[in-house]
């Protein structure tokens, strides 16, 4: 196998507060290879979010080295940081993060628009991505004219518009009904088997099982790292609907 | 990211608050009207004065005569007719600052024109007193030469003068009776307004100075060739303290004064008097416009709060901002251009009302106001100024937060 997409060797992140510290972190080594499908898990407090954060160079560690494709990422400055998320990384929150009264079109755009891509090109590159999740007839609409499904596959769009090495997912289906968690999981499932790495961090198993490994988390440790044959989510999702079909 | 594309961002951002945009715009805009108005209404200010210099004459120089002291009494200025019209010929001829030196002969009298009399100043001049006075002859003719030499009957009405005489009728052709000498009207002076004392300068006479010793005023022999005063106007580009004493020497040479006597005639400057007048509106003018200024700060420290306010509330979006990668810089020029953006629209619309406000008060106070490109520029510039000013501090702390702080924040 080549060289592994994310290194993280013994990191560690403490925050300190006025009178107290807390580690969050302890000595996490971590290794995840090209073309994985990673679930971290853990109760709220085990470290996963802070994990999280610092794979998506959203924060750095206080000790450690983290090598994203062979780059050491923990040394970098803060604009070179600022390039690194907005080339290598796509975010997925549980909370969408759309700009509001901004256009679908215009949110999948904004990371391009900081890339310092032309405009013409961010438009046809914005809406190639808005086809690939389904949503180009919606381009024009704004965040709050589409369903909790519809912002969220907007924003995966945003995510994978600058072709990214990365996707994390932070509780992406935290705020999705049973059926379009499904639907959700099933195109991160799609983008993986196209070659795409994806961490998904989440604490409901169900959504985790759709992942090909589990890496669990306590008190700032890895306390498990299991490879699982992940459930097919298409499959769920028409189990689903022959199930309400049927009451 | 482009400049116009963070224009647009900007107005998109102040679009979702119209009514707050609006308000912190109000503190702008009244703040450049104010500096617009006021600066307009202290130019037209000085532009009246400016004006009153233009008619009285620039760079002028009034020679009276000096005192006669009789038993003790000093009579005061122009009571001894110490000047002559060859004083004034030298003048012009020997002093190099001097353009024109006009002798003239001052009387008051009762003019008749058919049966509507009034009375008036008149002047006895020479050609050279329309050029140092600033006298422009509205419609007819002017003195030739032949009237000074002939001591023609022949007189130029001063607009107040022909008004009250003929009404609405030309005068030009018509004959008057000045004391009881009729003379015959050639002209009609342009109207010059108010003085600064308030006089009416159109209430006036021109007539050739010879014409006026000889017929009107009556001559004794003694006094055959002394003039009331003499207006000389100094060349733009002469030194008017250098050219004053040069012409002191020369008067004092030509009446053979030893040293240590007094002069015996009287200098004024009078120009020096209506510069003083006109720093002193300049000044006013600056004051207004400073006291204009303040509420334009007022209207900057309103736009950093809003800005400050506005960063707190979009912590998230800049957090996302920078997850999807946006420098520190990116965010602060986006805070910048909003700040500046929300500055410039109010020194427009600014601009806008303080136009209208002008016109308006001229208008309606009878005002005159004097719109200067240079101030509406001004009032711009510092707009502008203001929006980096007040906004940066704001747009620094915007670009300072950390990313997955401002992501995190509730």
């Amino acid at each position: 196998m080549a060289q592994p997409l994310i290194v993280t060797r013994g990191i560690s992140k403490v925050y300190r507060m006025e009178s107290y510290t807390v580690t969050a972190l302890r000595e996490v080594s971590v290794e995840i290879a090209a073309g994985e499908f990673v679930a971290v898990m853990g109760p709220s407090g085990s470290g996963k979010s802070t994990f999280m954060n610092l794979l998506g160079c959203l924060d750095s560690p206080s000790s450690g080295d983290y090598c994203l494709a062979g780059e050491k990422v923990s040394e970098l400055s803060g604009d070179a940081l600022a390039a690194i998320r907005n080339r290598r990384i796509g975010f997925v929150f549980q909370n969408f993060n759309l700009l509001p009264r901004t256009s679908a079109l215009e949110n999948v755009e904004l990371p391009l628009l900081y890339g310092g891509i032309a405009p013409a090109q961010r438009r046809v590159r914005a809406l190639g991505k808005l086809q690939q999740v389904g949503l180009v007839e919606r381009a024009g609409h704004h965040p709050a004219q589409l369903s909790g499904g519809q912002q969220q596959r907007v924003a995966i769009a945003r995510a994978l518009v600058n072709d990214p090495a990365l996707i994390l997912a932070d509780e992406p289906t935290g705020a999705l009904d049973t059926r379009t968690s499904f639907e959700l999981m099933d195109l991160l499932q799609q983008l993986n088997r196209g070659g795409l790495t994806v961490v998904l961090v989440t604490h409901e198993h169900d959504v985790a099982a759709f992942a090909s490994r589990i890496v669990s988390f306590r008190d700032g440790h890895v306390v498990g790292d299991a490879r699982i044959r992940p459930d097919d989510a298409r499959a769920r999702l028409q189990a689903f609907e022959a199930e309400e079909a049927a009451a | 990211m482009n400049w116009l594309a963070g224009v647009r961002t900007a107005l998109l951002a102040l679009r979702v608050n119209k009514l707050r945009s609006m308000l912190t715009m109000l503190g702008i805009i009244i703040g450049v009207a104010a500096v617009i108005v006021m600066i307009a209404i202290g130019a037209g200010a000085q532009a009246r004065v400016e004006e009153q210099i233009k008619s009285l004459g620039s760079n002028l120089i009034i020679l009276l005569p000096g005192s006669v002291t009789s038993g003790g009494v000093r009579m005061g200025a122009g009571s001894r007719s110490s000047l002559t019209e060859d004083d004034a010929f030298a003048i012009q001829r020997e002093v190099t600052g001097v353009q024109a030196a006009a002798p003239t002969l001052r009387g008051t009298g009762q003019v008749v024109a058919g049966n509507n009399n009034w009375s008036t100043v008149f002047y006895g001049v020479t050609p050279e007193y329309f050029e140092v006075r600033n006298w422009v002859i509205a419609y007819g003719r002017g003195f030739e030469p032949a009237d000074l030499s002939g001591s023609a009957k022949a007189v130029l009405l001063g607009e107040t003068v022909a008004r009250n005489l003929f009404g609405d009728s030309d005068p030009v052709g018509q004959v008057v009776r000045v004391r009881k000498v009729p003379m015959q009207v050639i002209g009609v002076l342009e109207r010059k307004g108010q003085s600064l004392g308030g006089q009416d300068q159109d209430d006036v006479m021109l007539m050739p100075i010879s014409s006026a010793r000889n017929r009107v005023l009556g001559g004794n022999v003694a006094k055959l060739r002394s003039v009331g005063s003499i207006s000389i106007k100094i060349r733009e580009d002469a030194d008017m303290t250098a050219s004053e004493g040069e012409i002191r020497q020369l008067l004092r040479q030509r009446h053979r004064l030893q040293a240590g006597q007094d002069d015996d005639f009287t200098l004024r400057n009078l120009s020096e008097v209506l510069g003083a007048r006109e720093e002193s509106s300049r000044v006013m003018t600056l004051l207004l416009a400073a006291v204009a200024s303040v509420s334009l700060l007022v209207g900057g420290i309103g736009i950093m709060n809003i800005m400050l306010v506005s960063v707190t509330e979009r912590t998230r979006e800049i957090g996302l901002r920078m997850a999807v990668g946006a420098r520190g810089r990116d965010i602060l020029s986006q805070f910048l251009v909003e700040a500046i953006t929300l500055a410039v629209i109010g020194g427009v619309c600014g601009i806008l009302l303080g136009v209208a406000g002008s016109y308006a008060i001229g208008h309606f106070a009878g005002w005159r106001i004097e719109l200067r490109l240079e101030s509406i520029a001004l009032a711009v510039g510092f707009a502008g100024a203001i929006g980096v000013f007040f906004g940066f501090y704001p747009a620094r702390k915007a670009s300072r937060l950390l990313p997955i702080e401002a992501l995190r924040y509730e």
